[in-house]
């Protein structure tokens, strides 16, 4: 199947007066028509910059290293002049966002501004025509009572209804991708129970791609299809979605699937958690980021950066653990192989 | 000792929002706490549980009910007849960036509930406490000079768990102590949290909308909804039998972390938004979102009763 978007070897820094944050190390992957994408991680692991370098939605401090490509539709989005990427933005790429209060304007009522939505991108569109596709979107996403809801504001919809409007707002223009970054992290779980099957819903009957950036691996588990897991900048494992939870092959990963408490969970055993905390991206270790946190690192994990291993169908792991010539001895890897 | 650490009967806490409308922050709660137990409280955001927590700790003045402390009611008791007593019962709250005060060393938040308790008479004293308390959570002495910006998420709420614990509580309030952590981080806490008790023998009240990790670190589970505790019955009882409608909705809302699993589960989860707790529904609070839902619970208010040995639950159904 032929890739909707393509990032190749991204770098994305921040120049700030302590120096240079390296926020995304080198981060290549690419998204198929349809597909829905996750990429998981903790606060600081470059999952936001990574999405957000997608659409150069970025402060003027950031810097996107020139050898970086970002592909979407044969166009390399990190070369794209300033006026044909806003083509871009809300059209074909949109993206929503964890808080849906601080996106959207208090002083407007939330059609009006679902309807410039639309109007931004078709100015031949009449008054009338714009009101009749905004409130089908408002029913798209199932807000009820749409005709009573399209002249209030922000303030008279709950959370869960306003981040309803904003994916409303996302989809005005039927974008071929969706870049939804945690956007229900601020929700309550039954409330994001309803965001996510809407998500779904949707992505099935308009076959949009999705990327899903969350830290939760419970929500990657019941909406992605494959997911990516970041950690120091890099990706660290990509997996098919089964594949990650049953083989997981970074310990970074393992790590993670531990210190969540299953429901079935023996309270007596002590959670495994991951000592220490991430790496201080003005000064990302030499080696891989997850060597100081991680209980098999050896000598060479903290001086030389591992390559990527081929170890299933589209799965790739960033481990010295899963070089030919790693030891066996204290190896999870091949311990669990060899049984 | 003998008796429940804490004991809370029909607690109401009404807030006025004008001189009409008044907020049912919390409407007739009654629960328990026995010495060195956890009770987890869960419910979606709005549903009270922090109300009902600030109420217990006397930051509100409850509207209604009794608050029994280690046998001694404090519902109505004068600030300056806390003060002794508030040494039992210590706070950690969710935000580690904001309950930390930006301008105190490390040394210094810790010590000060030692001074303010005359526990100790000077800073230096205070050290023989800080020093090992540090270390107990997880810090070293050298931490002890530095202020909170200084640390990392995870590292601040390691002070303010050292904060609460250096009075040796016998409970402990925890509002949402971990929601504010990456989830690497989450475990180190919980784990702290638990190995301390199961030292000292110190009670928890845990409050938290992460159900799974509610379900690991409690002896019992209490479920909110609007202002009114639901179910309350075993940690493990309660998601192996979930009774009341909401519960169970809750509980099929959460993301499973098995994509198998995930895919197979039941598609239940709740529809609709919470009501406003200023005109709360009428009858059984839930009726508006229950799929069960029949005519009486529009008309008549459930009690709170024993389904099954030590399982309780306020539903019509039942």
């Amino acid at each position: 199947m032929e890739p909707i978007l393509t990032v190749d070897n991204l770098k994305t820094a921040f120049l700030t007066s302590s120096g240079k944050v390296q926020a995304v190390r080198g981060v290549s992957f690419s998204l198929n028509k349809g597909e829905i994408v996750g990429i998981v991680g903790e606060s600081g692991s470059g999952k936001s910059v990574t999405s957000m370098s997608i659409l150069r939605l970025l402060p003027d401090t950031a810097r996107i290293d020139p050898e970086s490509s970002i592909l979407f539709e044969g166009r390399d989005l990190s070369r794209l002049p300033k006026k044909q990427l806003r083509d871009i933005r809300g059209q074909k790429i949109a993206m929503i966002f964890q808080d849906p209060m601080s996106s959207l304007n208090p002083l407007i009522p939330v059609g009006n501004q679902v309807e410039e939505m639309i109007k931004i991108h078709h100015r031949e569109l009449s008054g009338e025509e714009l009101r009749k596709r905004a409130l089908a979107l408002f029913q798209d996403v199932r807000i009820p009572e749409p005709e009573k809801r399209f002249a209030q504001y922000p303030h008279q919809f709950s959370g869960g209804m306003r981040q309803r409007v904003m994916i409303a707002m996302a989809l005005a223009n039927r974008p071929d991708l969706l870049i939804a970054d945690e956007p229900t992290t601020a929700l309550d779980v039954t409330i994001q129970d309803q965001i996510l099957k809407q998500l779904r819903a949707l992505q099935r009957e308009w076959n949009t791609a999705i990327i899903f950036i969350t830290h939760d691996l419970g929500v990657v588990a019941e909406l992605c299809q494959r997911v990516l897991v970041m950690y120091g900048g890099l990706i660290m494992e990509e997996s098919p979605i089964d594949d990650l939870f049953e083989r997981p092959r970074h310990p970074y990963t393992l790590g993670l699937l531990r210190s969540i408490p299953a429901l079935n969970q023996d309270k007596g055993a002590r959670l495994d958690s991951i000592p220490g905390s991430p790496p201080d991206m003005t000064n990302p270790p030499a080696g891989c980021p997850f060597a100081p946190r991680c209980p098999y690192a050896r000598q060479i994990c903290a001086r030389e950066l591992p390559p990527y291993a081929a170890v299933g169908e589209g799965h790739r792991s960033m481990c010295w653990l899963l070089q030919p010539d790693a030891p066996a001895e204290g190896n999870p890897f091949r311990e669990e192989e060899a049984r | 000792m003998s008796g429940p650490i804490l004991e809370v009967t029909d607690l109401t806490q009404h807030f006025p929002v004008n001189r009409r409308d008044v907020v049912h922050a919390v409407d007739g709660v009654t629960f328990s706490i026995q010495r060195g137990q956890t009770l987890g409280l869960v419910g979606e955001s709005g549903c009270g549980k922090s109300s009902c927590a600030r109420s217990i700790i006397r930051v509100y003045d409850p509207t209604g009910g009794r608050i029994v402390l280690d046998g001694e009611e404090i519902t109505h008791m004068s600030q300056k007849e806390l003060q002794p007593r508030r040494k039992k019962m210590q706070m950690i709250f969710q935000d580690p960036y904001a309950s930390l005060n930006a301008r105190m060393t490390v040394r210094d938040i810790i010590a000060e509930p030692l001074l303010a308790h005359h526990v100790v008479k000077s800073r230096e004293e205070a050290n023989d406490y800080v020093y090992p308390m540090l270390e107990r959570v997880g810090l070293t002495r050298e931490h002890a000079g530095r202020y909170a910006h200084e640390f990392s998420g995870g590292q601040r709420q390691r002070v303010g768990i050292a904060r609460a614990l250096v009075l040796r509580p016998e409970l402990v309030i925890c509002d949402e102590p971990i929601s504010a952590l990456d989830v690497s981080i989450q475990a180190q806490v919980v784990n702290l949290l638990r190995d301390y008790q199961q030292e000292q023998g110190l009670a928890y009240l845990f409050i938290a909308h992460d159900l799974s990790m509610v379900r690991y670190v409690s002896d019992l589970v209490g479920v909110m909804y609007l202002g009114q505790l639901v179910e309350l019955c075993a940690a493990e009882e309660i998601y192996a039998h979930p009774l009341h409608p909401y519960t169970q909705g809750l509980l099929s809302s959460i993301p499973v972390a098995n994509p198998k699993l995930a895919r197979e589960k039941e598609q239940s989860g709740i529809e609709g938004d919470l009501p406003s707790p200023v005109n709360p529904p009428s009858g059984c609070r839930f009726h508006t979102r229950c799929p069960f839902a029949k005519e009486v619970c529009s008309q008549e208010a459930p009690c709170m009763k024993e389904v099954s040995p030590g399982h309780q639950t306020a539903c019509h159904l039942y």
